[in-house]
């Protein structure tokens, strides 16, 4: 009793200045460490930060969204299930853009998240809360949601390990759909191994989520051989009006690989700007159907009207947030008939292109490097009149999201005002184990990221 | 006159035990919102799992009739908001059904003529809305929400109301013969629309077509079609064909007319598009064998003819029992089992329809009735004690001996006794042994029917007509 007092005790100072949870199970929790201690499994006795889209059986479930305010989750998302049956336990729902829509973690219906590197920044979103609460130290662990950079961008922002797993490597039942084609559950910690270790448990197929039909994970335990390695990398992102100092440290990674033996070859792959846009056509238009059932009938906030419709209306306009109105109404406009073939279908053979093309450069490099994100964490409030200031910010994940790969995001170098700087790698659909190869091996050789004395 | 152009489209639940998407129970009749699960009330993060038993059914339902089955289908999204819709979209499949073409056989002026299908496809339905009187709520009932559901659309081929309630039983019967639905009209498990439009004879232009939602019932096709026929012919012949706009009617039971529900502009988008939560059904030839495997293949009409020529029964009587699977698997059961098939139809088309409403089971079986029809034959039982027979057994079930010993029913040929009951019944009224002794033929009937009510019709009619002349030869 007195050890999980002292626990949350510690996560309350922190908590204050951070505000990185929604909710903290504390009077669950002596529960949840009895049974996880009698799992014993590889996480026995381990708390998790649980992203608040995520149902964990008895807990709350708002997505940061006042529509879910009073809503809590009846049952297990397949991966706490798993996440149970290893021993670790949930601390506490972690706080993040309504719906996981967002790149600041701003969208909260509730609380601003502070990014525990400098608290006037963000630190990034829409898994915000998880990448402060791992970052701040308040749980070695957290699991968040990536749709278009939701995991990586803020585990970079908040000098954090994130991954992105391949599509449908992770089961999805229980993460509240914001665009059913997109999403991933991953993990986000301090370290490589420690990710790799919760993607262990949480990885392979699962037959409550059709989409999920990918291998179980091995922890990798055999050496890279980087003389065999082929590298891709940005050919001319010095043209691409990065920051200077995510440059800088990009270069860094590339010379880190060649060091190591990797065949480092420059891929021409032009970021194409019109990735982006495609995202939030498709993503939009899948999360204007998800976020059809909150009509406040069956459960959430429920408003006023004289009839079933005028109530509904009532519900919507007062339950969502203005990020989660613009999307839902945008993606309504790109189904609708006459528009669906312009913008919605076009963007899907786009999508389809793009997906070929990253097999095609698959098919002669392991592993593609990228900056995760452009500029390090911007400043509460930056981009808050700004929504197309914020979407570009995803340029560098959205590719990752739209042809279903891994994508890994680890925390290389510092900005010169000391802001973490967040660095991609990207495998073939379903090689993670490439992924977590290499980024051991070059921890073998140069140490752990995260733990380096780094400035770039 | 104007010709008649009807097309249909027919949701029918297939007969899975489980919903389509998730474990909850398919059974009817359960209390409210007792079958339900995080899947079928679309809470918050829950996926859908695909039924395989619902692929299976509707690819049997294609080999019924004649479709071809698609290698690729793909279920979609149809979005619109309701409170019976939880996920605020029905899963359904758009442009790539399941099923493509086939058809059903109708009879029109003595020739067989093949209604064509358009599509099958797999669908959920949505849950049930309850809208208690004078009150200021409605009730949601979510064990409906899920269950999976084939929508069988035809072509514009059918020509009158009748034609299309002809097509309807016998698309009823197949898909009940196949052990794809048990088509209850009652219960909802089939349900009808109906587009509907008239054309000049002669011509190819099609007037307008209105789509008539809400029928219910055989009968209530057939009512509803004619009403609108009368509806658009009425205004075409007044010059008013500029009145019949393209819209949604909805079909009152109770005032027995069409009333308007939506107008084309008024017409929902739905937005449809793939169902990412759900990957391509991707079907093999062996699969589509597997779940084709010993598929009846007589169709509704062939079956009828057969039962004319192998039975020898009145095309009336064929059709009576061919429209119905429950009485037409019967009727060949039974009629397999006794010399005159004939009899049979009798039995199940009097004693049977009695007692039987169509869906909720023939309660007395094939083996129960013949057993029931040799007594009367042996004369171990009147006919008219052979009807309470048949009713105690529909009733309480058990075999036809156990109810004659239970009904004290057994054949009454004891002479002396019926000798005794005789004279008293004369005795009592003499004005009837009068009239006979006129010629009066019906007075006769009136001693018979005396001594079958007091004997509760256990007397053997044979021995008591001739114990009855015998006594009125000794008044003589």
């Amino acid at each position: 009793m007195e050890v999980i007092e002292r626990l949350f005790s510690e996560i309350m100072k922190k908590e204050r200045s951070i505000g990185a949870f929604l909710s903290l199970d504390i009077e669950g929790a002596l529960k949840q460490i009895e049974e996880a201690e009698r799992c014993g499994g590889a996480l026995s006795g381990i708390p998790l930060g649980i992203k608040d889209n995520i149902a964990v059986k008895g807990q709350p479930l708002t997505c940061a969204s006042k529509m879910l305010m009073s809503h809590k989750a009846s049952y297990d998302a397949t991966v706490i299930e798993r996440l149970r049956k290893s021993g670790a336990w949930f601390i506490g729902k972690t706080n993040m853009d309504e719906f996981a829509m967002g790149g600041s973690t701003e969208n909260s219906a509730f609380q601003n998240t502070r990014n525990p590197v400098d608290l006037d920044y963000v630190p990034g979103g829409s898994s915000g809360g998880s990448a402060a609460a791992v970052a701040a130290g308040m749980v070695p662990g957290a699991l968040g949601s990536d749709t278009g950079g939701s995991i990586r961008q803020p585990a970079a922002y908040c000098g954090i390990v994130g991954l992105k797993p391949t599509y449908g490597r992770v089961s999805r039942y229980g993460l509240v759909a914001f665009a059913s084609s997109f999403d991933q559950i991953g993990p986000m910690t301090q370290t490589v191994e420690e990710c790799e270790q919760i993607f262990s448990v949480i990885a392979g197929a699962d037959e409550k989520d059709p989409t999920c039909d990918g291998a179980y994970y091995q922890i990798q335990k055999q050496k890279m051989d980087f003389s065999t390695l082929r590298v891709g990398v940005v050919s001319e992102i010095e043209k691409m009006g990065i920051a200077p100092s995510v440059l800088a440290a990009y270069q860094k990674l590339v010379e880190e690989f060649r060091e190591v033996g990797a065949i480092v070859e420059e891929v021409d792959f032009l970021l194409p700007s019109e990735a982006v846009s495609v995202y939030y056509v498709l993503s939009s238009a899948e999360a204007s159907s998800n976020l059809g059932r909150f009509d406040g009938i069956r459960y959430g906030i429920k408003g006023e009207g004289a009839s079933v419709e005028e109530e509904m209306r009532a519900s919507r306009a007062a339950g969502f947030g203005l990020e989660v109105k613009r999307r839902v109404l945008f993606g309504t406009h790109v189904l609708s008939a006459g528009y669906q073939d312009q913008v919605y279908k076009k963007a899907q053979r786009y999508r389809a292109t793009l997906k070929n093309r990253m097999k095609e450069l698959f098919s002669s490099h392991d592993l593609f490097l990228m900056p995760t994100t452009p500029t390090p964490a911007f400043r509460l409030g930056e981009h808050s009149d700004d929504p197309m200031g914020m979407y570009l910010e995803d340029a560098f994940t959205v590719p990752a999201s739209l042809t279903g790969i891994p994508a890994l995001s680890i925390p290389y170098g510092k900005s010169e005002l000391g802001l973490p700087i967040g660095m991609q790698i990207m495998a073939a659909h379903g090689q993670e184990e490439t992924i977590f190869q290499a980024v051991k091996g070059l921890e073998s050789k140069n140490g752990i990221f995260g733990r380096r004395d780094q400035d770039v | 006159m104007y010709d008649i152009v009807i097309g249909l489209e027919i949701h029918v639940e297939m007969k899975t035990k489980t919903k389509l998407f998730c474990g909850c129970s398919t059974e009817f009749g359960a209390a409210p919102n007792t079958q339900v699960c995080p899947v079928c009330l679309g809470l918050p993060g829950t996926l859908p799992q695909v039924n395989k038993e619902a692929i299976s059914l509707a690819i049997r339902a294609g080999g019924v009739f004649g479709s071809t089955i698609q290698p690729i289908s793909q279920f979609s999204r149809k979005n619109y908001m309701y409170p019976d819709l939880p996920k605020a979209y029905q899963i359904t499949q758009y442009q790539e059904p399941i099923c493509t073409g086939g058809g059903v056989e109708v009879m029109r002026e003595g020739e067989r003529v093949m209604i064509q299908l358009e599509r099958i496809h797999i669908e959920e339905d949505p849950g049930k809305l309850m809208h208690p009187e004078y009150e200021f709520y409605s009730l949601a009932d979510y064990n409906r929400s899920g269950i999976p559901l084939i929508e069988i659309v035809t072509k514009p081929d059918l020509r009158s109301p009748e034609e299309a309630v002809e097509f309807l039983k016998a698309l009823r019967t197949q898909l009940d013969f196949a052990g794809i639905s048990d088509c209850r009209m009652d219960q909802g498990s089939m349900r009808c629309d109906a587009n509907i439009s008239l054309k000049e004879p002669g011509t190819e232009v099609l007037g307008t077509r209105v789509e008539i939602k809400n029928i219910n019932s055989f009968r209530e096709v057939q009512k509803a079609l004619e009403k609108e026929v009368k509806r658009q012919s009425d205004l075409l012949r007044f010059g008013e064909g500029d009145k019949i706009v393209q819209e949604t009617r909805k079909w009152d039971a109770g005032k027995g007319r069409t009333i308007p529900m939506r107008s084309k502009e008024d017409a929902e988008d739905y937005r449809f598009f793939d169902d990412p939560d759900l990957p391509v059904i991707q079907l093999t030839q062996d699969q589509i064998e597997a779940a084709q495997a010993d598929l009846p293949t007589e169709t509704a009409i062939q079956r009828r003819e057969r039962f004319q020529s192998s039975y020898g029964l009145s095309e009336e009587e064929a059709t009576k029992l061919t429209e119905d699977a429950v009485l037409a698997r019967l009727m060949d059961q039974a009629g397999e089992g006794h010399v005159d098939p004939r009899k049979v139809a009798t039995w199940i088309l009097t004693e049977g329809l009695r007692l039987y409403r169509s869906g909720e089971g023939f309660r007395v079986d094939a083996v129960t009735l013949l057993d029931l029809m040799e007594t009367v034959e042996s004369g171990e039982l009147s006919h008219s004690a052979a009807k309470q027979v048949f009713e105690y057994v529909w009733e309480k079930g058990g075999s036809v001996v156990d109810a004659i010993q239970f009904l004290g029913l057994k054949q009454n040929s004891d002479q002396d006794e019926l000798t005794i009951l005789i004279a008293k019944i004369m005795a009592e009224n003499p004005q009837a042994v009068l009239e006979i002794k006129a010629g009066n033929g019906k007075a006769f009937g009136f001693l018979m029917g005396a001594v079958m009510k007091q004997t509760r019709g256990t007397a053997n009619p044979k021995i008591a007509k001739s114990l009855i002349e015998a006594e009125l030869e000794k008044t003589k």
